[in-house]
């Protein structure tokens, strides 16, 4: 099994106050610690899965900047075969559509059973780029899955529905699949393995390699444009509670009390 | 001008985003003097047809076998021959687990500018903006779409509040449409969700943890504040993606809807995805680090801070209360 994993450089905001940057577009990245995309890391886990059951090879391949390689490194250490990482200082302002197009260029030279990629990111979230690269390379897609298993030339998945339903659907291959969190339990790479992945090669792809002509990248291809971006207002801020760890906890049971709870 | 909306509907019920959507497509439709188009696909649907009716000024009805269950790429041929006669300046789907398996490969096959997960948006002079979240709600980003003919738009579910329909719109059934095969996927099956041993709806206390908790052997120790205080533990995605606690304990879009007496989130960020399951609670009291997690503007109290510095002092006072009242 040949499968492909798209995968995104991301910064972890969890914990962390974000603050606007100066072009009023973006938030502040600097002093962000990067990592992989949570969704893309359940679908490297679940591509080297597949490969350990059935063989074939894994290539990883992002959009982004040098920075980027740490996570496609992170992915070689877990097991992926191949990295490709395709680049151009266009790319800041590119729309998801554009990265689904470069996405699609790049992998029309590469053969492939399956293209597995997360189902959104935790920065900009549009979920977007897996079944627009479907389209684009006219196979089929299932998105949100949270279990594959393989029949004869098919796929079976277990797709993701709202409030904890699931439906199975059958797709044949080839065929791209969007993965969710929590499909299963990434593995743990160390340092050391990190290291180790550094001998193995990451080709680096640019856009004028792909044939993307000068209007089809940048602002001038995308579909959307972030005019502001801002910190929302607050529709109902909590009252703070303020005070040492042993004050703060007498004044919640304090309010628990008056209201009767316990 | 033409606005359309994709009817969503499972298992005999019209999904709510349906009409929230209208609700939002009827204000776009009253200022650009346009009418307002719904469609819904599926086997025996008349009655939802009927009742589509009055939210919209025009019901396409496609009453077909093949539509039972829905199908992305079914939906996707229809759509687009649906969309090319229409021209419908905006199309609007449900930002929903069938939406995302639609629109963005639809918008390609039609090279129709799509943009995805709005919480609002509005068209002006044929321009069509809108608002998003990114960074997991943290930061809000205003969008300008290319300038189009035709726009597509996925809108959040939960996020406008639908009104009441008083319009006599049309119902029009469209002939079944031809479907070129081979279709590659196909539906197999529904999967209920597995019952769970703890039903953290009927909880009048819950104590939620989130990312916050950091690791599961930390668990515990809101194990133990849950029980003290005679509640029940509850967890938002993460932790049940990671396998810490069965999914019966997750609230959010894809957990449980809970209404708690007192719902105690503790490592919570707030995610919108979060927030849907539990901003009906009674009380909420959030505690996180971060100052201006979204958490916040949906608890009653909040305090930043560490929870594990709050949590130990917490269930100790709660024990010495428990004691003394004993």
């Amino acid at each position: 099994m040949e499968i492909i994993v798209c995968v995104k450089h991301v910064p972890e905001t969890a914990e962390v106050e974000l603050k606007i940057d100066k072009t009023g577009r973006d938030i502040e990245k600097s002093g962000l610690v990067f990592d992989i995309n949570e969704w893309d890391d359940y679908a490297v886990e679940e591509a080297i899965r597949i490969k350990e059951k059935l063989g074939g090879n894994v290539t990883v391949i992002t959009v982004g900047s040098e920075d980027a390689d740490s996570t496609l490194r992170k992915c070689l250490a877990k097991g992926a075969d191949k990295a490709i990482r395709i680049t151009d200082k266009r790319i800041n302002t590119s729309d998801p559509y554009i990265i689904a197009k470069i996405l699609s260029k790049t992998i029309k030279e590469i053969p492939f059973d399956l293209i597995l990629t997360g189902a959104q990111s935790s920065d900009d979230g549009y979920a977007f780029i897996g079944p627009a690269l479907a389209e684009l390379l006219d196979i089929p897609h299932v998105t949100l899955a949270k279990k594959i298993e393989f029949k004869d030339r098919s796929v079976i998945v277990n797709r993701e529905l709202e409030g904890g339903l699931e439906e199975v659907v059958e797709v044949e291959l080839p065929a791209l699949i969007t993965i969710q969190t929590g499909i299963n339990e990434p593995r743990y790479v160390s340092i050391m393995g990190i290291r180790k992945a550094m001998k193995k090669e990451i080709k680096t792809v640019s856009i004028d390699d792909l044939g993307l002509s000068e209007t089809e990248v940048g602002i001038e291809g995308s579909w959307i444009h972030v005019s502001e971006v801002y910190i929302p207002s607050i529709e109902r801020r909590a009252e703070f509670i303020r005070g040492t760890p042993e004050e703060v906890a007498s004044k919640i049971i304090e309010i628990i009390k008056s209201r009767g709870v316990i | 001008m033409e606005l359309l909306v994709l009817a969503e509907h499972r298992r005999g019920e019209i999904r709510e985003v349906t009409f929230e959507m209208l609700t939002k497509g009827r204000e776009i439709a009253q200022k650009t003097n346009s009418r307002l188009n719904t469609i819904i696909l599926g086997k025996n649907i008349r009655d939802k047809a009927e009742v589509l009716a009055r939210y919209a000024d025009r019901v396409l009805m496609i009453d077909d076998e093949r539509f039972e269950f829905f199908n992305s790429d079914l939906y996707q041929q229809v759509l687009s021959n649906i969309i090319r006669e229409v021209k419908p300046i905006l199309t609007m789907i449900g930002h929903t687990s069938y939406g995302v398996d639609l629109a963005p490969s639809l918008a390609v096959s039609l090279n129709i500018p799509l943009i995805t997960d709005c919480l609002d948006l509005d068209i002006q002079d044929g321009q069509l903006t809108a608002v998003r979240q990114m960074y997991g709600g943290k930061i809000y980003a205003r969008l300008n779409v290319r300038k189009s003919e035709s726009y597509i738009a996925t809108i959040r579910q939960g996020v406008i509040t639908a009104s009441e329909g008083n319009l006599k719109g049309e119902i029009i059934e469209l002939p079944p449409p031809d479907i070129v095969e081979p279709v590659k996927k196909k539906f197999i099956e529904y999967v209920l969700p597995k019952i769970g041993e703890v039903d953290i709806t009927s909880a009048d206390i819950l104590v939620a943890i989130g990312r916050g908790i950091k690791d599961q052997a930390n668990i515990p120790l809101a194990e133990e504040l849950a029980k003290t205080l005679g509640g029940v533990l509850a967890c938002s995605r993460p932790i049940v993606d990671k396998g810490w606690l069965p999914p019966d304990r997750q609230v959010g879009s894809s957990g449980k809807t809970v209404k708690p007496k007192l719902y105690l989130a503790l490592g919570i960020s707030g995610a919108f995805q979060h927030v849907i399951g539990m901003k009906n609670s009674q009380l909420i009291i959030a505690v996180n680090k971060d100052p201006n997690a979204p958490i916040f503007n949906v608890a009653h109290y909040g305090v930043v801070e560490d929870l594990f510095k709050i949590v130990p002092i917490l269930t100790e006072k709660i024990k010495e209360l428990k004691k003394k009242t004993s």
